[in-house]
């Protein structure tokens, strides 16, 4: 059970890491963003399993709450997260930045 | 309290030392990006990562007022997102 939340909050912690480096090997605003949050969100849920796992198996009465309070953030994140992400590039598309490659679907649907 | 503390809590302070090295890196987009969404994307991930970073600490110093700390820090960064959003949308 104790294995089980170091694997998890492994896991986490490397996603996040890729995710950071995300932000870096790609040459586009849109490619950016879509590794970063996705490797972001996915690192942050998989770390917030580990520590509810890790409270379950030191079981007393605070312990519970406390795990209580990490799922009411891990929800409140997979809302919110990828929303704000799809606000940024939303704005991003309508304020001119193209991506980079040959071909621009969002585009094209609006002037059909 | 629980049985293997000690473990538990060096593999949570090495956790804590690489989000905040991660928390750095990201920023270094904020400060070099070309664009403004660009900043905004890595100001995003800083943001997350931050929040993450509070709950690591609540975990390794008992404290559960720092989850609420936590979640009201990822409202607000939320809203400054969707704030910035909306007043880029439309300007050339």
């Amino acid at each position: 059970m104790i294995l089980l939340a170091y694997v998890l909050m492994g896991i986490g912690t490397a996603f996040q890491i890729l995710g950071v480096l995300s932000l870096y090997r790609f040459p586009d605003l849109y490619t950016r963003a879509h590794g970063t949050t996705m490797c972001t969100t996915l690192g942050s849920i998989s770390l917030y399993l580990g520590i509810i796992v890790y409270c379950f198996y030191s079981f007393s009465f605070q312990w519970v709450s406390f795990s209580f309070h990490v799922l009411f953030l891990l929800v409140f994140l997979m809302l919110t997260g990828a929303a704000g992400t799809h606000a940024v590039t939303r704005a991003a598309h309508k304020s001119g930045i193209m991506p980079v490659g040959s071909f621009d679907k969002l585009k094209e649907d609006e002037n059909v | 309290m629980d049985k293997n503390g000690d473990g538990i809590m060096v593999f949570l302070n090495y956790i804590a030392l690489l989000l905040s090295i991660t928390v750095l890196v990201s920023l270094v987009r904020v400060l070099a990006g070309p664009t403004v969404p660009d900043r905004l994307i890595g100001l995003d991930a800083a943001n997350t990562l931050v929040v993450a970073l509070f709950v690591i600490f609540a975990l390794i110093h008992k404290e559960l007022i720092y989850i609420d700390i936590a979640i009201i820090y990822a409202t607000l960064a939320f809203v400054f997102t969707l704030y910035i959003a909306k007043y880029l949308e439309g300007k050339k």
